[in-house]
């Protein structure tokens, strides 16, 4: 018996000293993480560093950039386009805005309602997105073309004649104005909300929202005390991951709106891509869009964050 | 005695259910419950798992929607009334607190709802009750399964509702702290005056707590009494066997004055209280609680006037306190026999015994139904 244990063991001179082994044991978390490491460091950090660095250069493609710690820049980079910033900081606001109060009840109509319906409706939600974000913003301009029935429908109800009062669209038309942007900013962002929102609202334990209604709340009670606070995890990230695209998208901008409703990264790309000497200056407003994001970003987590997420 | 409390309704009156039924489909979890309970008693609704308790007490509460039937509270038909409009609380078999307040708030909460300004003192009254002050701010995550059981019911007893539906609020509890919970509701009950409704399966607890008992089975009450009257006088062979263990003995009926019945069973003649007879001819089921029956060596031992059968002991366990017995009858059935600790010579297996229990003690049942019905169902809910 203890013979035959004896045998199956592995002789002794074949196995690693116990502390090359803990060695190696510890070096595995890096090995895993090192493919992930290097591509951080070559497609995020290596940008990064390199906008940075030219947010501060002088010079043009012809004679070369120089690192000239140029930090007038940053001068040049607000004053002509504080309009630019405006118009992103508004759109994307009113983007996410409006994309939660539309996606908050699809999300909690599939959540608490969907039954078994609910895998495929949230895939009608998910599927538009298969086709190109490009195509689809396309699509919006034959939607919203002046001789299409929206637009008609629009006129004869005199709604537009409101709206262009209110700067959101101009004269008889959808096109080629700030309402149009947004209406393409929101079609297209509208799935990154409803989907968080989606998946805080279906974890909500149905049995709660019955003790709330056993308690003396009210359908509406039940949902401002029980279920939104509960899904205040979904709204934060669903807001987050709609502002912080919308900040920075320029294409709704570019096909929807007009020469009045330019977004900074449409400043960007002219700078970067139809001006020799335009590259320190576009890199300074990517920059200061990058803080400036990250800045809120942070702020409204810390504000939201206070009513402590589940 | 009737006033008015804050909500503006006329508190008063009994809990009456009539009618009271609900399909899921084709099947029916709740059938026809009738049903009076008086205000401010301690009500049980005891049956096994599945047979429709949690399905009536959310009829009561109004989370769920009868099927047919009405539910009444004093005068008042709130069958329709939503859930937040009736003078009713729960405390959820699953507790259900909400993970994003704290306890206080959780316990808070009706009152908040309700308009309340100040709702410390009360918070703070109510968790001391459950001797749980300390633990104000936590959240119910960091709370244990029992702690957040009482949470539950401090967070439905702090609304002092017209009724309190209770269910299974001690299930969590390990035993000292269910004896004591036990004691802290029958004492908070008979404090306020509120109606309790009391859904368990656990059958002693049901009996040390509840002023009447509700027999469930299968959607319907088996029975409906104070819990001595069920103990001592079954309807059914399913009461009988779920409530405490009962020896049951098919056999016929041969006579039946106004006062004894005599049964013939097993080729002796035993004989009852026509009193405690449900059945006075043919086929019947002669019941007698282990405890009632005695155990004698010799048939010349047994005093005389009782019902006496013969057997051999099977089984013998030595508790301290009694002994329990098994003794089998020729025909092969087992009767199980308590015999208390009275320093008696105690029989070993295989010793021929003559077991004896006094008439009186007997009861009787219809003999169509199934005999064993309930025996299972009590072992599964005591484990
Ligand atoms: N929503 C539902 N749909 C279909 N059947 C249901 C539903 N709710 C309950 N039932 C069925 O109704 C019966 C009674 O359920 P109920 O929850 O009232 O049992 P219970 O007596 O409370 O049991 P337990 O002691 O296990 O809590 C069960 O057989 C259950 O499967
Ligand atoms: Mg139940």
């Amino acid at each position: 018996m203890s013979t035959s244990l004896l045998d199956k063991a592995d002789p002794p001179a074949q196995q690693a000293p116990p502390e090359e082994r803990r060695q190696r044991r510890n070096l595995t978390p890096w090995v895993l993480l090192l493919p992930g490491l290097l591509w951080l460091v070559l497609f995020f950090l290596v940008p990064i560093l390199t906008s940075v660095s030219a947010s501060v250069q002088t010079g043009n493609f012809d004679d070369g950039f120089k690192l000239t710690w140029h930090w007038a820049n940053f001068v040049d980079a607000v004053k002509p386009y504080w309009r630019q910033y405006l118009h992103s900081g508004i759109f994307s606001v009113a983007t996410t805005v409006l994309c939660l109060a539309l996606g908050y009840p699809v999300a909690y109509f599939i959540a608490f309602k969907g039954g078994k319906w609910k895998s495929l409706l949230m895939a009608l939600v998910i599927v538009p997105s298969f086709t190109s974000f490009l195509i689809r913003t396309i699509a919006w301009k034959t939607i919203l073309a002046d001789n299409g029935s929206v637009v008609r429908v629009l006129n004869d109800l005199h709604i537009l004649t409101v709206t262009s009062k209110l700067g959101i669209t101009v004269g008889t038309h959808v096109l080629a104005s700030p309402g149009a942007v947004v209406c393409g900013m929101v079609y297209n962002f509208l799935p990154f909300m409803i989907l968080p929102l989606y998946t805080s609202l279906e974890k909500i334990d149905p049995r709660l929202l019955e003790a709330g209604n056993d308690l003396y709340c009210s359908t509406f009670q039940t949902w401002r005390r029980i279920t939104l606070p509960l899904s205040m995890p979904g709204v934060i990230g669903g807001t987050l991951l709609t502002f912080i695209p919308a900040v920075g998208d320029y294409v709704n901008a570019q096909l929807l709106g007009n020469a009045s409703t330019g977004v900074v990264g449409q400043s960007i790309e002219n700078l970067f891509l139809r001006k020799t000497d335009g590259y320190p200056v576009g890199s300074a407003m990517s920059v200061i869009m990058m803080v400036g994001t990250l800045v809120l970003v942070m702020m409204y987590i810390r504000k939201a964050g206070t009513e402590d997420l589940i | 005695m009737s006033s008015t409390d804050v909500l503006g309704r006329t508190e008063g009156g009994d809990l009456r259910l009539a009618g009271l039924t609900k399909r899921f489909g084709a099947f029916t979890a709740v059938d026809s419950l009738d049903l009076t309970i008086p205000q401010g008693s301690f009500f049980a609704l005891l049956g096994a798992s599945g047979c429709g308790k949690t399905t009536t007490l959310r009829m009561v509460s109004g989370l769920e929607d009868p099927t047919a039937g009405q539910i009444f509270l004093g005068d008042q038909d709130v069958t329709d009334a939503k859930p937040y409009r009736r003078p009713v609380n729960t405390v959820f078999q699953n507790y259900a607190l909400f993970p994003h307040l704290d306890i206080f708030e959780n316990v808070a909460f009706g009152l908040r709802r309700r308009g309340f300004k100040s709702v410390k003192p009360q918070v703070e009254t109510m968790l001391e009750l459950v001797e749980l002050g300390h633990l104000a701010k936590r959240k119910p995550t960091q709370l244990s399964g029992g702690q957040q059981q009482r949470i539950a019911l401090a967070r439905a007893l702090i609304n002092q509702p017209q009724v309190l539906l209770l269910d299974e609020p001690l299930g969590a509890l390990d035993l000292k702290l269910r004896r004591q919970m036990q004691i802290e509701l029958k004492r908070i009950q008979t404090e306020v005056g509120l109606t309790f409704v009391h859904v368990t399966h656990d059958q002693e607890e049901a009996m040390t707590m509840a002023d009447t008992i509700a027999v469930m089975n299968q959607g319907r009450i088996e029975q409906l009494g104070s819990p001595a009257e069920l103990y001592e006088n079954p309807a059914t062979t399913f009461v009988a066997n779920f409530l405490g263990q009962s020896n049951l003995i098919p056999g016929t009926v041969e006579t039946a004055t106004d006062d004894v019945v005599t049964v013939s069973a097993y080729g002796r003649r035993l004989t009852l209280d026509a009193g405690r007879c449900r059945s006075v001819s043919g086929k019947v089921i002669l019941g007698v609680r282990p405890e009632k029956v005695q155990l004698a060596a010799a048939e010349a031992d047994v005093p005389s006037g009782r019902n006496v059968l013969s057997g051999t002991v099977s089984d013998t366990s030595f508790i301290g306190v009694s002994t329990q017995y098994l003794v089998k009858l020729p025909s092969g059935e087992e009767l199980s026999v308590f015999e208390q600790n009275t320093g008696r010579e105690i029989q070993r297996p295989g010793a021929e015994v003559f077991v004896y229990w006094d008439p009186s003690q007997g009861f009787g049942l219809d003999g169509d139904q199934d005999i064993e019905a309930g025996a299972a169902l009590d072992e599964e809910g005591a484990a």
